[in-house]
């Protein structure tokens, strides 16, 4: 009845799916709990309305995407079994202990959002404020129990296979902290605000190119917007270390990255380009000896290439091309986004305002899709640059898959209704923009009531 | 009791948790499908809307709870599990994605047309995802599921006696656990037409569910003889446990004790779970694989208890100030309507006024 067929590319892409569209929800989630609390901080000490309501405003959306970041993340958890039983079940003793802990920082996270949102007038002004504090820890703790799991792919640790390939002598605290763990927590960390400042800020930035240039959308601009300036350059430093930390620690992914076939010192840097099935390069700029500068500060480092590695055991030279358009990518966008923030330092630092030209606005309108961008290259060179592995050195995502034939429908089916959710988010992220501009309210469930008791107007019985 | 031992017993409270707590939430979806038009449904779904809202995320991750528990200290039991169960599971996967989105996207948008679309995705999928995880425990305990890395059959393994039976039961107890908790809801917020609405559903659900069990205890004795024998001994103070406490429920309910009604309708949930557990001992998937068998290293274990220990420090008394705040009103019945006094501010924000003395005033 079903046509069998190979599941393990269809595995692979709804992962890669629905991985890609649950990191676009985690910055909101980690990163705007803290900016709502900046402007709600601002309203009780200025006493400023539009920061309040700014905080109000934010709340409620963030109550929406937070919901979809739940259900997305749900459905990873439940394909993290339906998609890799085999891995799943040889290395969940190990990979499993972070998501423990995650798991905990989820539960903070939905309890306590939903304390602030729904808490918004009645609870006392100041308890209300510190309900919002552990959203923004459990988000950071959230984050990075799951980063701890992924760098464990990369660098795995802190167990024993015995001779069956059982896992064995599993030790927790080496399992977490693995070599990976603390530079792409980090990386992660930074990006989450910078992807999430600049997501929001280019909503307001949009409005102001539109001629709404009030007060309420200058701040709704700025407490973003400063907030991912400080992240963006930040992030280039911090980037550059998880660069050579990645030379040291997974010399074959570093080779992809930079498009390195032979080993050797004097290695260009090579931006765009690509590799034939033969391995030869092809087309980019090459920039001599800046890989090895790059890499160990010097000229005469030596990169090794993927040659130096079985072919069985190193990506392809397509996945290789794969995560160095990627790679490039992200440091073109990473780059340019610092720029940006640099221009609005200096300007601020100066005239203690926006820089005046529309130019300025419409860059910081693209910066938040460009922010996102960069994210998912990020996570392309780390996730196709471990290739052919799911656990670095232990285990092949081709043993790890399921044997279902029917992934490929689940696939379709995950697509269509991830389009249709992804579509009726931003139906009602904008249905409740227009409504605010036309400063209108919501009903009820079904039709207006203006008569039905509601739960808040039973205080005084 | 080993290590192997105690997690299992946590596995099985986050399991009762969730169907107590979740199930809730779901069963809710169940009786606004069946709220019957925008105009007669209005109340009903307004009140399910206000009672879930605050909470429904909360305890959704009880399910998140239930599977990493699974996956870190029984991976082949979860690997297994997933591996023969990829179909309902995959329809609950998704199922729990239209319902979480239509339930948080009804809510703010403002027009009826758009608001049925979305609470049709909500009501709908709350009705298939309890189906599909009561079908997976159907298939369980009645041992269709094999371990060592071979699936089993992709459809009988759920489409039999016991899943149909065990997907009905989920659906009806969480429909009994959410009318218990709604009429009780209605009656705190002072709603007397509600009280008697929910009310005449809850002792529906409870006939139902009995009706249900006495199926189950016939298709089980062929089907799920471990679970069936099990049940009948050893777990046999449980299922009268239960018992007792689903008539005590429908007692407080008839006579309008509704403040108590909800605790006993918890105690005949959870009794039940915990029954499932006791006559399914030793067994993780029954009669393949033990606790002892399928457990992880002992160094994974001892991490396990940890978090819980700590989730017990944080989480439960996190969880209770959720609720009391939630039972005490001290939680807003539904942020996204509050913008009236906002409406004013929205229009000129740069004249913004203090919108916060609004509470209270609307009714
Ligand atoms: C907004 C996002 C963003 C920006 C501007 C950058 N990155 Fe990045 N990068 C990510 C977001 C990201 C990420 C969050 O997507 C990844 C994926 C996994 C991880 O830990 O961080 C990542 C991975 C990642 C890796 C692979 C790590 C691994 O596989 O272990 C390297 C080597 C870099 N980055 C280096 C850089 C450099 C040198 C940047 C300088 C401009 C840079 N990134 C900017
Ligand atoms: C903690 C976070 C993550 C974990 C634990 C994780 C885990 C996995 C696993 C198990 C696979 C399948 C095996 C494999 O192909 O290696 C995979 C593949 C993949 N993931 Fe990740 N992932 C994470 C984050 C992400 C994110 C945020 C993205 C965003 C785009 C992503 C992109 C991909 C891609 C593109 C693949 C397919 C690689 C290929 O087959 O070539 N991952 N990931
Ligand atoms: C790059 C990696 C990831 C990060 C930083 C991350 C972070 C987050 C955050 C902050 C949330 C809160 C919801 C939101 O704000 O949208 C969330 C939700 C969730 N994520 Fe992820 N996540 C990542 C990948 C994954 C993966 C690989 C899984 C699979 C196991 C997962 C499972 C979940 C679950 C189950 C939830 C829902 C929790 C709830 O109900 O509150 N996430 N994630």
């Amino acid at each position: 009845m079903l046509l069998a067929v190979d599941p393990l590319p269809w595995a692979r892409a709804q992962m890669a799916f629905t991985l890609g569209v649950h990191i676009i929800l985690v910055p909101l989630g980690v990163a705007w709990a803290f900016m709502i609390l900046v402007a709600e901080r601002r309203a009780m000490k200025h006493d400023d309305a539009d920061a309040r309501l700014l905080a109000r405003r934010w709340s409620k959306v963030l109550a929406v995407t937070f919901a979809v970041g739940a259900v997305t993340g749900t459905v990873l958890t439940f394909e993290f079994g339906l998609l890799w039983p085999r891995f799943m079940g040889r290395f969940g003793d190990a990979f499993g202990i972070p998501f423990a802990i995650e798991g905990l920082f989820f539960f903070l996270e939905a309890i306590f959002l939903a304390i602030y949102i729904y808490g918004w007038d009645r609870l006392p002004p100041r308890m209300h404020w510190w309900s919002g504090v552990p959203i923004v820890v459990s988000g950071i703790g959230g984050t990075a129990s799951v980063i701890a799991a992924n760098a464990w792919m990369n660098q795995p640790a802190g167990f024993r296979l015995n001779a069956a390939g059982k896992v064995e002598s599993v030790q927790p605290l080496k399992v977490i902290f693995n070599r990976a763990f603390p530079y792409e927590t980090i990386h992660m960390l930074i990006a989450a605000y910078l992807v999430g400042g600049f997501l929001i800020a280019s909503v307001y930035a949009f409005a102001m190119l539109r001629g709404r240039r009030d007060r309420y959308h200058r701040l709704g601009f700025l407490i973003p917007f400063t907030i991912a300036a400080i992240a963006a350059p930040l992030q280039m430093v911090v980037g550059d270390f998880v660069a050579r930390a990645v030379y040291h620690d997974d010399p074959t992914k570093f080779a992809a990255i930079e498009l390195v076939t032979r080993t050797g010192d004097h290695v260009p840097e090579t931006l765009g380009g690509y590799l034939d099935s033969h391995g030869r390069l092809h087309g980019g700029i090459r920039i001599p000896d800046v890989a090895s500068l790059l890499s160990g500060y010097s000229v005469n480092t030596k990169i090794e290439g993927l040659r130096a590695v079985a072919a069985r055991d190193r990506p392809t030279f397509a996945q290789a091309n794969v995560v160095h358009l990627a790679w490039d990518l992200m440091l073109g966008l990473g780059t340019a986004l610092a720029l940006l923030s640099v221009w609005f330092g200096l300007t601020w630092w100066r005239k203690k305002d926006l820089p005046k030209t529309a130019w300025f606005l419409r860059a910081a309108t693209v910066a938040g899709v460009a922010s996102v961008l960069a994210l998912e290259a990020g996570w392309v060179v780390t996730e196709v640059g471990r290739q052919p592995w799911i656990v670095r050195g232990f285990m092949r995502v081709s043993s790890g898959v399921t044997s279902d034939s029917g992934v490929w429908i689940t696939f379709l089916v995950v697509l269509v209704v991830y389009l249709a959710v992804a579509a009726a988010t931003i139906f009602v992220l904008r249905s409740m923009a227009r409504r605010w501009r036309e400063g209108q309210d919501t009903v009820g469930p079904y039709a207006p009531d203006p008569g039905r008791p509601a739960a808040a107007g039973q205080e005084g019985k | 009791m080993t290590e192997a031992d105690l997690v299992a017993v946590v596995l099985f409270l986050g399991i009762s948790a969730y169907a107590v707590f979740g199930g809730a939430d779901f069963g809710a979806g169940f009786w606004d499908l069946l709220a019957g038009g925008a105009e007669r449904g209005r109340e009903p779904r307004a009140l399910i809307e206000d009672a879930i809202g605050p909470v429904w995320e909360a305890n959704h991750v009880w399910l998140i709870f239930v599977l990493v528990v699974l996956w870190t200290a029984f991976a082949e039991t979860f690997a297994s599990i997933m591996l023969t169960l990829f179909v309902p599971l995959s329809i609950a996967a998704l199922g729990i994605v239209l319902r979480g989105a239509g339930f948080a996207f009804r809510k703010v948008v403002p027009d009826v047309a758009e608001q049925r679309i979305f609470g049709g995705a909500f009501a709908i999928s709350s009705v298939v995802v309890p189906y599909c995880l009561g079908a997976v425990v159907g298939g369980v305990v009645s041992g269709r599921v094999p371990t060592g890395g071979t699936a089993g059959d992709r459809w009988a393994s759920w489409i039999n006696g016991s899943s149909i039976v065990g997907g009905l039961l989920a659906v009806t107890v969480c429909a009994y656990l959410a009318a218990v908790f709604l009429a009780s809801d209605a009656h705190r917020l002072g709603e007397r037409h509600l009280v008697g609405y929910f009310r005449r559903r809850a002792i529906g659900a409870a006939m139902v569910a009995g009706v249900l069990a006495l199926a189950g205890y016939f298709v089980m004795k062929e089907d799920a003889v471990h679970l069936h024998r099990h049940l009948t001994d050893r777990a046999l103070p449980l299922v009268i446990v239960s018992t007792v406490c689903g008539v005590i429920t429908l007692t407080l309910l008839l006579r309008d004790s509704l403040r108590w009604a909800r605790f006993f309708a918890i105690g005949a949930v959870a009794t039940v779970v915990w029954g499932w557990g006791v006559a399914q001992w030793p067994y993780l998937l029954p009669t393949s694989l033990t606790v002892e068998q399928g457990a992880a290293p002992s160094g994974t274990l001892t991490a396990v208890i940890v978090v819980t220990v700590v989730a017990a420090v944080v989480i439960f008394p996190s969880l209770g100030l959720l609720y009391v705040l939630d039972q005490r009103n001290r939680l807003e019945a539904a942020p996204a309507r509050d913008d009236e006094t906002l409406a004013a501010v929205v229009s000129s924000p740069a004249a913004g006024t203090d919108d916060s003395g609004r509470p209270g005033d609307r009714g």
